[in-house]
C-alpha cells in the first residue's frame, strides 16, 4: 500500500492513497488538528467527490470500525467450528457509565462470561486488554462469548 | 461641531457601513474586497460624502492593516512549507511571473507611465489573491484535489517573491537610483535568507519570546514587536510590509496558530479600514476614462493565469478538468494588489490615473476571480460531454 503524503502549505497534509476499484482515498490532516476525509469522484479522480470534516472522536470511531471489521471477522472464522460462539463489537459510547474508567470495573466476564479479546483504539488494536485497561468514548471493544452474554454485555456497558 | 465628535462619528458610519458591506458580501458568497473599495470610492474625495476627519486616521489604520495582513500571511507558513513549496515549484512561478508581470508592465508603458508605473502595474497583475483563493479552495471543498498542492505552492512562490518585489518596489517609488535600488535588493534578499534560515534552526525560540499564556500578554507582544519589525524595515528602506511577513513566517508552532487566532479580529478590521482608505484617496471620476484599459487587462491576465495553472497542474500529472481548476483559482487578484497600489500612491511618485487603473483592474478581478473557479468544472464538463457519449458506470466495489 502505497500512501501519498501531500504538503498543503497554509493548511496541513494530505495522505491518501488509490484503492484497487480507481478512486483516490485518503485525509486532510489540518494544522488545527482536524481531519477531513476525502473520497475522489469516480469519473475525475483529481476531484473529491466527498470531503467529509470529522471531529475527534468521530476520525477515531471510523478508524475503529475500519480496522476492527478485519479482526472480527477472523475470529469469527476461529470460532466457526464451536456452536453457540459469536464475536461482535461494542463502542463506548459518550455517556456510558464506564467511559474512562478501568475495564475491570464493569466486571463483565464475571456477569457475562463474556470475554473482551481486543479494543480498538484511533485504528490501533490493544490486544487481550487486563482488567486495568481505561476505556475511553469511541473506544471499540471485541467481545467473544454467547448470543445472551453478548445482550447483557450490550446492556452493562450501555446502562451500567 | 467638536471635530474628535465629527471623526468619531464619520468613522463609526464607516466601519458600521463596511459590516453591512461584508454581510453582503458574505450572502452573495463573494470577497468583500471589491466592496470595501467602492465604500471608499464613494465617500473619499470628489465622492458622494467628503469625509475628511477620518482620513488621517483611515492612514496610519491602514499602515497597520498591511502590517497585519503580511503578518498573518507569514503565520500561515512554516518555514518548512516555504522551502518545499519552492523546491516543487519554482519553474511554474516563474512562468507564473513573466506570464502575468508582462501584461499590467505593458500596458503601463504604452500609456507613458514610464518604467517606474511599468513596475507598480506588473506587481498588480502578477500577484493573485492567496486570501481569495485559499477561501474559494476550502468553500468548494477542493482542498482533497490533486491540483491543490500545485495552486497552494505557486501562492507561496508569489508570496515569497514579494518578500524581494517590495523592497525593490519602495527603493524605486522613493526615487533611489540603481546603485541604491541593487543595494536594497541586496539587504532584502540578506535579510529574508537570514530570517528563514533562522526560522528553520532557531523558530521554536523566536516563538519563546512572544508566547505567553495570557492572551493578553501575547496579543501585546506579537503586536509590538510586529510594528517594531516592521518600523524598523522600514527605516532600513526594505518595506514594512516585508518586514512584518518575515516575522510571521519566523513565528512557528502552536504559537503561530495562536497568534493567528488572536490577530485574525484586528487584521479584518484594519484592513477593512486600509481598503476604504485606498479607495478614499481616489477620485471616483477618474476610473472611467481607465476603465476600458482595466477590462482588457483583466481579459489578458485572466487567460495568462489561467495558462499558468494549466501549465504547472499538467507538470505534475493533473488531467484536462483539474488542469482548467487550477488555472481558474488563480485568476483572482485582491489585497496585495491594492498594497502594491496603495504603496505607489502614497508615495506620489505616479500619476492618480495608475492608481484608478489598478483598482479598477481589482474590483474586476476579485469578482472575476471566484466566479471562475466555480464555474469552471461545469463549463469543463459540458465542453466535455458531447465528445464521451458513453457514459461509464462506477466500479463497482468489493
Amino acid at each position: 500500500m502505497n500512501v501519498e503524503e501531500t504538503e498543503l502549505p497554509g493548511f496541513g497534509v494530505r495522505k491518501d492513497f488509490m484503492t484497487k476499484s480507481g478512486r483516490r482515498i485518503g485525509v486532510v490532516a489540518h494544522r488545527d488538528g482536524e481531519t477531513e476525509l476525502i473520497i475522489s469522484a469516480w469519473d475525475d479522480p483529481d476531484t473529491c467527490q466527498a470531503s467529509i470534516p470529522l471531529t475527534g472522536d468521530e476520525a477515531s470511531a471510523l478508524g475503529n470500525l475500519l480496522g476492527s471489521q478485519r479482526i472480527v471477522m477472523q475470529l469469527t472464522e476461529e470460532h466457526k467450528e464451536v456452536p453457540g460462539i459469536v464475536t461482535r463489537q461494542f463502542s463506548i459510547l459518550p455517556d456510558s457509565p464506564y467511559r474512562d474508567q478501568p475495564m475491570g470495573k464493569a466486571a463483565i466476564r464475571t456477569r457475562t462470561s463474556v470475554s473482551i479479546v481486543a479494543i480498538m483504539r484511533e485504528g490501533e488494536v490493544l490486544p487481550s486488554p487486563g482488567p486495568d485497561a481505561i476505556l475511553h468514548a469511541a473506544d471499540l471493544l471485541v467481545a467473544v462469548g454467547t448470543q445472551e452474554g453478548l445482550d447483557a454485555t450490550a446492556m452493562i456497558l450501555r446502562n451500567g | 461641531m467638536d471635530p474628535i465628535a465629527l471623526t468619531l462619528i464619520e468613522l463609526g458610519a464607516v466601519i458600521f457601513a463596511l459590516g453591512f458591506l461584508a454581510r453582503l458580501a458574505g450572502r452573495i458568497s463573494m470577497s468583500p474586497i471589491p466592496l470595501y473599495l467602492l465604500g471608499g470610492l464613494l465617500f473619499g474625495a470628489g465622492g458622494v460624502v467628503d469625509l475628511h476627519g477620518v482620513r488621517e486616521f483611515a492612514h496610519l489604520a491602514g499602515e497597520i492593516g498591511v502590517i497585519l495582513l503580511l503578518l498573518l500571511l507569514g503565520l500561515e507558513y512554516t518555514a518548512k512549507e516555504l522551502f518545499t513549496g519552492l523546491r516543487r515549484s519554482w519553474q511554474a512561478g516563474v512562468v507564473d511571473a513573466v506570464l502575468n508581470f508582462l501584461p499590467g508592465a505593458g500596458v503601463a508603458l504604452l500609456l507613458g507611465w514610464g518604467g517606474v508605473g511599468a513596475l507598480v502595474m506588473g506587481g498588480v497583475t502578477y500577484i493573485s489573491s492567496s486570501g481569495i483563493v485559499a477561501k474559494v479552495i476550502t468553500d468548494l471543498g477542493r482542498l482533497g484535489n490533486r491540483e491543490t498542492p500545485t495552486i497552494l505552492s505557486i501562492l507561496v512562490f508569489e508570496d515569497l517573491a514579494m518578500a524581494i518585489y517590495l523592497p525593490i518596489l519602495t527603493a524605486v517609488l522613493a526615487g533611489v537610483g540603481w546603485l541604491g535600488g541593487l543595494q536594497t535588493v541586496a539587504i532584502s534578499l540578506a535579510v529574508i535568507t537570514i530570517v528563514l534560515v533562522v526560522a528553520l534552526r532557531h523558530g521554536h525560540r523566536v516563538s519563546k519570546v512572544v508566547h505567553s499564556e495570557n492572551s493578553e500578554v501575547f496579543l501585546l507582544n506579537v503586536m509590538g514587536l510586529a510594528l517594531l519589525v516592521a518600523g524598523l524595515a522600514s527605516a532600513m528602506q526594505v518595506s514594512t510590509a516585508v518586514g512584518a511577513f518575515l516575522l510571521g513566517i519566523a513565528i512557528s508552532g502552536t504559537t503561530a496558530d495562536v497568534a493567528s487566532r488572536l490577530l485574525e479580529p484586528l487584521r479584518d478590521l484594519f484592513a477593512a479600514i486600509f481598503f476604504v482608505a485606498v479607495g478614499l484617496n481616489t477620485d471616483p471620476l477618474s476610473i472611467p476614462p481607465v476603465l476600458g484599459w482595466a477590462v482588457l487587462l483583466a481579459l489578458v491576465t485572466a487567460i495568462t493565469k489561467m495558462a499558468t495553472g494549466w501549465w504547472a497542474a499538467w507538470r505534475a500529472g493533473v488531467a484536462i478538468p483539474g488542469r482548467a481548476r487550477a488555472g481558474a483559482s488563480l485568476i483572482a487578484r485582491g489585497e496585495f494588489s491594492v498594497v502594491i497600489a496603495g504603496l505607489a500612491v502614497t508615495s506620489g511618485a505616479i500619476t492618480g490615473e495608475l492608481a484608478a487603473l489598478a483598482e479598477a483592474y481589482v474590483l474586476l478581478m476579485a469578482v472575476i476571480g471566484p466566479l471562475a473557479a466555480r464555474f469552471i468544472e461545469p463549463a469543463v464538463k459540458a465542453l466535455r460531454r458531447p465528445r464521451k457519449p458513453k457514459r461509464e458506470t462506477p466500479a463497482t466495489v468489493g
